[in-house]
């Protein structure tokens, strides 16, 4: 199949490919600062819309799970950053090269222009053919490399370039300033003075000092006397001069359209894997989901909120991982304990993980089975606002029936502190009614909510409860465990400090 | 060029940092006093003698027994070290005139490199006058090598090549440089080469202006491989002077970079002098005040000193008066545990151990008539500190923090004086203390040397007759009379602080 594009493997024109503006949950999953972070420093590849369009086929996530997996090889990501990098220099002074004023020094740079280009093209097709690479994109976008730095064209337009560069550099000349007066002529050979001068005093030297070198940047800026002895050099030169004219009119459109996109695409991949490996470096794992569009039993292992863990991280504090799964018929994680107990975290990186496996992207953990959803779709407590307390609960309402008539069987649901602005009472009934809903409608759901009833309303909800230290129980552990939600986890922590907890109290007893 | 008048190969380093006891060595050793019987009043001579005298420890037999020599050469010839100290110090002085490194333009540094190497020749041809003249006193391997580097480094041809290149650099037939295109054809690689001197007369001159005016006249605009900026043309004029710096950046940075060695080889060579000067200034203190002041044998292998009329130098310095001496042998016998009557010259002894120990390392004289020691490859002091009105048991938690420091840095080849540590507590928990401590620094190797009041300790390790511990004791003699010497003897369960008692507040019943 001939090469089409490193984010998708064919035109097919169901796919939505770049979405201008972040899915409404991205606030709420923290995905918005992640996003933010993955491509901070990226700008000008403007790669947020394909993180906003997250694929629903497997084949399509799976394509570029390859892709990941091959650009994993540290020397491939080298090579495929020396790229990029070059393609930025070609760019910047392409930019340059228009702006410039005398004509043989934007001529200059125009041919400085195409020589990076050319060098980076072969480089790259190089560097490719010597790469062990599994992924279909990889391999199918190294035939066209290859195909297109082999082709006639491409010798022709190097050729060129590597001629005139050697010939220009080759140009040395000598400059005689006598008060106002410049003259340029064939250099002769002199000896170069300032050496001799050094050595007078070489005797002398020691140790490192000052360093009296003016830096003269070696800038793009000619001002209209290094413009005139150009000229001049140009009057030393009569042949070489106009091949440069030449060659500038012929080349204009030297630039290939596929190899451009591919510098841009490939970004999205450099950029998941550059964030990411920050996480490796603090001993957290990421791992390539299996995903699925049929079964609803997820499960994964050693899970994080990467939002949170960068902080963490940053700050040097441990980032503590959570499990998850569900069996059976299990679509439904209630999840209560006490506050400030990682929850909301675990209710985020439920949704995270799905997500990021959508994109393609290895995801935060040590291993994901995961769901391929069609809608995800969350429901976020906002910060308590007196003044607007009735209005809230009705708009929770709102929100949570537009949620319920939107969603399919296929959609992940996030709630996260429903029913917070009313009795108990109240919100036991609301609760009840919402969880009656949703086990209808077979959605995987994560509900943190206080409403400890609503972990126990059949086989498929599962409780999950946010634990505190057995030695402290003022500490919070961060772990949430699958366990009933007796409201108990005081008495059980405090039991646990004395080791007189079923297991602990079995195990001393054994004979 | 180097002085090495403090190491055989290589310089000394002024800049080199303190090891981290220095300030507590400082104290405890009071090396101010010495420092500034050296000093003399010279802030420098103050800095210098510090550095060396506490960075001494990390120096070999062979550098000792070198600057010794160069010492001995300097106490020969102090007229001669005075005149190169003042030499040095003028000639870094020149510096304060100069603009050197104030502007960036390259033009303007090559002007002032110019200026200032003028001048630096001329002491430079004082340093090699000096050489010619005085060489001959001296004969130490530092001061040969010293001057004989002076003559052949300052010979005649190396001057008459400095007012070549100075004349030179005034460019009075333009400036000739290479050049090529780099990156975008911008010219760049500029090298100044070396221009063929026409040496015009003042017509010659002249017409090549007259020359210069008509071309600009005619052939304004005409291609060729000249032109010509016009005076009235100010911004072209200001580009062609950009162009200049640019050309000239190499040289001057040489010639500035060449003005900065020489400043650090006059800064090295006060440097240097400075250790020596400060090292004569407190000999002939030491001399007025009828002190003796031996060249110690540095001994080989971890040895403890062994003396004669081993004195307090910074006592001596304070009192203005010859004080009592010590006479002592330890050899291998480890650890030095000392008692006695207070006030009787514990600490004074303890003090002159560790001066001695560090006047020596470092290449000076000792305060003894004679000394030899073995070198150690730290000195360290723990020594009570002020008391303060806190509880004791804070005390000694501060004490054991800086026990546990020194135990953090101490090496097998140290030597560690302790005055009376381990004392904020009561006797029999102190004692417990430095029995494990004491025990276990000495049998690691460590060389100590403790004064004490702790006579459960003293006792209790005098009670095992360990064969390598020795005990001394200072002296009192019947009545209550201090001699201020110490002697090997059995720790007493008393330090006659009823004597001390008695001195203040008058003879009980008397």
């Amino acid at each position: 199949m001939p090469f089409h594009s490193i984010l998708f493997e064919n035109a097919d024109a169901g796919t939505k490919r770049e979405t201008p503006s972040a899915p409404g949950f991205f606030p709420d999953l923290n995905l918005d600062q992640v996003v933010d972070a993955v491509t901070a420093g990226r700008e000008e590849y403007n790669l947020k819309p394909f993180f906003y369009a997250p694929l629903n086929d497997t084949g399509a996530i799976a394509y570029r799970q390859e892709i990941m997996r091959d650009l994993e090889d540290d020397n491939l990501l080298k090579n495929i950053k020396t790229f990029a990098g070059s393609m930025q220099v070609m760019r910047r002074q392409l930019a340059l090269a228009e702006k410039l004023e005398y004509k043989y020094h934007k001529e200059g740079w125009f041919l400085e222009t195409v020589a990076v280009y050319c060098e980076a093209v072969n480089r790259l097709a190089r560097d490719l053919a010597l790469a062990d690479l599994k992924s279909r994109g990889l391999l199918s976008f190294r035939g066209y490399l290859a195909a297109y730095a082999g082709s006639r064209e491409f010798a022709s337009l190097l050729a060129g370039t590597k001629q005139l560069k050697s010939e220009l550099s080759a140009v040395k000349y000598s400059l005689l300033i006598q008060a106002n007066h410049v003259t340029v002529r064939e250099y002769a050979g002199e000896a170069d003075y300032s050496a001799e001068v050094e050595k007078t005093f070489a005797k002398f030297k020691q140790g490192a000092v000052k360093d009296y070198r003016r830096e003269y940047a070696p800038g793009p800026e000619m001002n209209r006397v290094e413009a005139g002895i150009l000229d001049l050099v140009a009057g030393l030169r009569p042949r070489l001069f106009p091949a440069l004219g030449r060659y500038c009119a012929k080349n204009r459109g030297y630039l290939d359209g596929k190899t451009d996109v591919f510098d841009r695409e490939i970004q999205f991949y450099l950029a998941w894997l550059e964030y990411s490996a920050a996480f490796k470096r603090a001993g957290l794992k990421l791992c390539y989901p299996r995903l699925s569009a049929e079964s609803k039993e997820v499960r994964a292992d050693e899970v994080y909120d990467p939002a949170l863990a960068r902080k963490l991280i940053a700050a040097g504090s441990p980032v503590i991982t959570n499990d998850f799964c569900l069996k059976g018929k299990e679509r439904i994680f209630v999840v209560t304990g006490p506050n400030q107990g990682g929850k909301t975290t675990f209710a985020r990186a439920f949704g995270q993980l799905h997500y990021l496996a959508a994109l393609g992207c290895p995801v935060p953990g040590r291993e994901a089975r995961l769901f391929l959803f069609d809608r995800l779709f969350t429901h976020f407590e906002k910060e308590e606002d007196i003044a607007n307390l009735r209005g809230k609960l009705h708009d929770d309402l709102v929100r949570m029936r537009e949620i319920l008539a939107l969603a399919t069987p296929r959609s992940i649901i996030i709630m996260n502190e429903i029913f917070t602005s009313t009795t108990v009472k109240d919100a036991v009934y609301l609760g009840g009614k919402l969880a009656e809903k949703i086990i209808k409608l077979d959605a995987l759901c994560v509900l943190v909510t206080f409403i400890v009833e609503l972990a126990s309303l059949g086989e498929k909800t599962v409780s999950v409860v946010s634990t505190v230290h057995p030695e402290n129980p003022a500490l919070r552990t961060y772990k949430l465990l699958r366990r009933p939600a007796d409201g108990l986890s005081y008495a059980v922590s405090i039991a646990e400090k004395y080791r007189l907890t079923y297991g602990s109290l079995k195990e001393r007893l054994k004979p | 060029m180097k002085p090495l008048l403090m190491y055989k190969d290589r310089d000394f380093a002024l800049e080199l940092e303190l090891p981290p006891d220095a300030e507590t060595l400082t104290q405890d050793l009071e090396l101010n006093t010495l420092f500034n019987a050296m000093a003399l009043g010279d802030d420098f001579i103050f800095e210098v003698a510090k550095k060396a005298v506490l960075n001494g420890l990390r120096d070999d037999t062979a550098t000792i027994l070198y600057r010794q020599a160069v010492l001995k050469d300097c106490l020969k010839n102090a007229s001669v070290i005075r005149e190169l100290y003042q030499l040095a110090l003028e000639a870094i002085q020149l510096r304060k005139g100069s603009w050197l490194g104030i502007s960036k333009y390259p033009s303007v540094i090559l002007y002032d490199a110019r200026k200032m190497l003028e001048l630096y020749a001329g002491a430079l041809r004082k340093l090699r006058n000096i050489a010619d003249a005085r060489a001959a006193e001296f004969g130490s391997e530092g001061f040969t090598t010293f001057f004989a580097m002076l003559k052949k480094e300052l010979a005649d041809d190396f001057f008459s090549g400095v007012q070549e290149h100075l004349r030179r650099l005034e460019f009075r037939d333009g400036i000739l440089c290479s050049a090529e295109l780099g990156t975008g054809n911008v010219s760049g690689n500029y090298t100044l080469l070396k221009l063929e001197e026409k040496n015009l007369t003042w017509l010659e001159r002249a017409l090549t202006e007259i020359k210069d005016w008509l071309r600009e006249l005619f052939e304004k605009g005409a291609p060729g491989l000249s032109f010509y900026i016009s005076d009235r043309d100010e911004s072209g004029s200001r580009m062609l002077s950009e162009l200049t710096d640019r050309e000239l950046n190499p040289v001057a940075d040489a010639l500035a970079r060449s003005a900065d060695h020489i400043q650090s080889f006059f800064t090295l060579l006060r440097a240097e002098l400075a250790f020596y000067a400060g090292c004569a200034n407190l000999h002939s203190q030491l001399i007025r005040l009828g002190e003796p002041a031996c060249f110690p044998l540095p001994a080989a292998g971890v040895r403890g000193p062994s003396c004669e009329g081993l004195y307090d130098v910074c006592l001596a310095l304070t009192m203005k008066q010859k004080v009592v001496g010590n006479d002592a042998e330890f050899g291998g016998r480890n650890p030095v545990i000392i008692t006695g009557a207070n006030q009787g010259g514990k600490s004074t002894f303890l003090r002159s151990i560790g001066l001695a120990q560090l006047m020596m390392q470092c290449g000076m004289f000792a305060p003894a008539r004679s000394f030899s020691a073995g070198l150690c490859g730290g000195l360290f002091t723990h020594y009570k500190r002020k008391e303060d009105a806190a509880m004791n048991s804070g005390k000694l938690d501060e004490e054991l923090a800086r026990m546990s420091g020194i135990a953090d840095r101490i090496t097998p080849d140290s030597l560690l004086l302790l005055n009376e540590s381990f004392a904020a507590t009561n006797e029999r928990e102190g004692s417990e203390i430095a029995r494990q401590i004491i025990t276990a620094l000495a049998e690691r190797g460590i060389r100590v040397f403790f004064v004490t009041h702790l006579y459960e300790f003293a006792h209790g390790l005098y009670e095992k007759k360990p064969e390598n511990a020795i005990f001394l004791r200072a002296e009192r003699q019947a009545g209550g009379k201090r001699t201020f010497k110490v002697k090997e003897s059995e720790p007493l369960q008393t330090s006659y602080g009823e004597d001390l008692y008695e001195q203040i507040f008058g003879k009980t019943g008397a």
